[in-house]
């Protein structure tokens, strides 16, 4: 059993998905190696060798490994899975993108967002937007496995002294080149890792409403999400889209303030601990899944639980 | 839900294309219309019934369309082989595919075919735009967005802002019976379909208690607070 984590990370530090996935990595037991491939990426793998559990974390440097570019990392994940009898990474974009490239160039199937891992060749995995789970046993000698974040506890992040090894690069394929990117700038907690979320709908009606919601947040030090409704309509950004096609997050505490509650809006939130939904439409979706509804116009609920909150 | 727990029920229920599918024929189209495509071709793996998914493309706009036939059920690595075996066929400048069908949620055979072809990938588009021997796509990443340019030929998997599909009016209806649609076999491509994986029980995720109401923002505020100390 050789299990090979292939860490998400901004070259200067780890993404906080990666760790579910170690959690996940060391349910399946066995030596877990965790790949770091990135430009100046020194941070990211000092990050990755404090992380509990591993042992050891493998570094390719390289320029061309700087932006994760699918064809730069596929055939470096490719070749270090040789010897391992399990890859993993996140199901993130990221992992998204790069890990079923991997897996065909090493002619095995992946299996998509694992939630629970049953064996070493048995695990579960949400279908038909989260209305199902199927328990598939994979016959492949690599499993190819991308980890559900909230599906897995965070593995400590502290506590651990891996060592680090260099690994020679692949050659560089040099078909795609990176262009640019424009990143959400928010001073508030990621939406896949935050304790408290709050998400707007279609409801709030405009992009200036979305200020009512943001306020809140800013009061609860919560992140802000969105139903697809409101991503389509203009009022934020694609990347506040929670959903079965957006981010999965399962936080202690999650506000659904003017969304209807769509199967795939739900698929994306309702492992949450706690659900609360504001609608002015009692027979809203989002009521049945909800631990406390609030049946109320939102333009007067939400001033009012600005004001509650400042009242401790 | 099948009562044996051996899978989801889809006997006499009325197939419909993949809404990230339909955006990928759409974009093909659009390249066509705006002159920077010859011809576009719709290609599906499936049973004999999947004709009346290739038809709708070809109503959209789609030139001609190729069904390869099996009643077995393909998974994305065996998808990705016969796209494979097609390409070499058609030899196509861009393959453009949906991110993900709604029903598997794998999201795999886009990057997977890319991988067998050795061609850049561009997934999760939310803009293609065709340039000189290359394609520039803009994806949908969990930050935000980010912009990738891809020598052509390129794979682009689609994602949920990249068009909104035309509605199909009957007389394109009528036009599509009279396209081209031809019907293979898996093995007319030499193409492997041999499962991987298989599914051993298919079971309803554990339901939600839910559906309590609070009849004010005070008593809410409360429950978070002292009820379930989350706030």
């Amino acid at each position: 059993m050789s299990v090979l984590v292939v860490a998400e990370h901004d070259n200067a530090s780890l993404k906080a998905a990666t760790l579910p996935v170690v959690t996940a990595a060391r349910q399946l037991g066995g030596g877990i190696s965790v790949l770091i491939a990135g430009r100046n990426c020194g941070g990211a793998a000092a990050a990755a060798a404090k992380i509990a559990g591993i042992d050891k974390v493998l570094v390719a440097d390289a320029d061309h490994y700087e932006h994760a570019l699918a064809e730069e990392l596929a055939p470096l994940i490719a070749r270090e899975s040789a010897g391992a009898t399990h890859v993993l990474a996140p199901a993130t974009t990221f992992g998204k993108n790069v890990l079923p490239r991997a897996a065909a160039l090493l002619d095995v199937a992946q299996i998509s967002d694992v939630v629970k891992i049953i064996s070493t060749d048995t695990f579960v995995r949400p279908i038909y937007a989260g209305n199902a789970l199927a328990t598939v046993q994979s016959s492949d000698k690599i499993k190819v496995l991308t980890i559900r974040t909230t599906g897995f506890d965070a593995a400590p992040a502290d506590g651990g002294s891996a060592p680090t090894g260099k690994i020679e690069p692949t050659p560089a394929a040099a078909v795609s080149t990176f262009v640019g990117q424009e990143l959400t700038k928010s001073e508030r907690p990621e939406l896949t890792t935050a304790r408290i979320i709050i998400s707007g709908g279609r409801g709030l009606g405009s992009k200036e409403n979305f200020k009512l919601v943001e306020t809140i947040a800013d009061k609860l030090g919560a992140a802000v999400g969105a139903s697809r409704a409101a991503v389509d309509a203009g009022y934020v950004p694609n990347d506040y889209q929670v959903g079965q096609t957006g981010k999965i997050v399962a936080p202690e505490l999650y506000i659904a303030i003017g969304i209807s509650g769509a199967i795939q809006h739900l698929a994306g939130m309702k492992d949450s601990k706690v659900i609360v939904a504001i609608n002015k439409d009692g027979e809203a979706p989002i009521f049945e899944i909800a631990d406390y509804g609030l049946v109320a116009d939102l333009f007067q609920a939400l001033p009012e639980l600005s004001a509650a909150l400042d009242q401790k | 839900m099948k009562g044996d727990g051996s899978g989801v029920e889809t006997a006499n229920v009325k197939m419909a294309m993949n809404p990230f599918c339909e955006i990928a024929v759409e974009e093909a189209i659009r390249l066509k219309e705006a002159g920077k495509a010859t011809e576009v071709v719709a290609v599906t793996l499936g049973a004999a019934a999947n004709q009346d998914i290739l038809r709708t493309a070809l109503a959209m706009g789609a030139d001609r369309a190729i069904l390869v036939e099996t009643t077995e059920e393909a998974q994305p690595l065996g998808i990705a082989k016969t796209l494979k075996a097609l390409a070499a066929r058609e030899s196509p400048g861009l393959i453009i595919l949906g991110k993900q069908a709604i029903d598997g949620d794998n999201n795999q055979t886009g990057q997977m075919l890319a991988a067998l072809l050795g061609w850049p990938q561009g997934t999760f588009a939310s803009k293609v735009a065709i340039g000189d021997g290359r394609v520039d796509v803009t994806r949908e990443i969990d930050g935000g967005l980010e912009t990738v340019s891809l020598r052509l030929p390129a794979v682009v998997t689609t994602d949920l802002r990249l068009n909104e599909p035309r509605y199909v009016k009957l007389p394109s209806i009528m036009q599509a019976r009279k396209k081209p649609l031809e019907t293979l076999k898996p093995a007319d491509l030499g193409v492997d379909l041999a499962p991987r994986f298989r599914v051993l029980k298919v079971e309803e995720p554990a339901a939600r208690k839910g559906g309590k109401k609070v009849a004010s923002v005070q008593e809410l505020v409360d429950k978070l607070r002292n009820e379930r100390k989350v706030i």
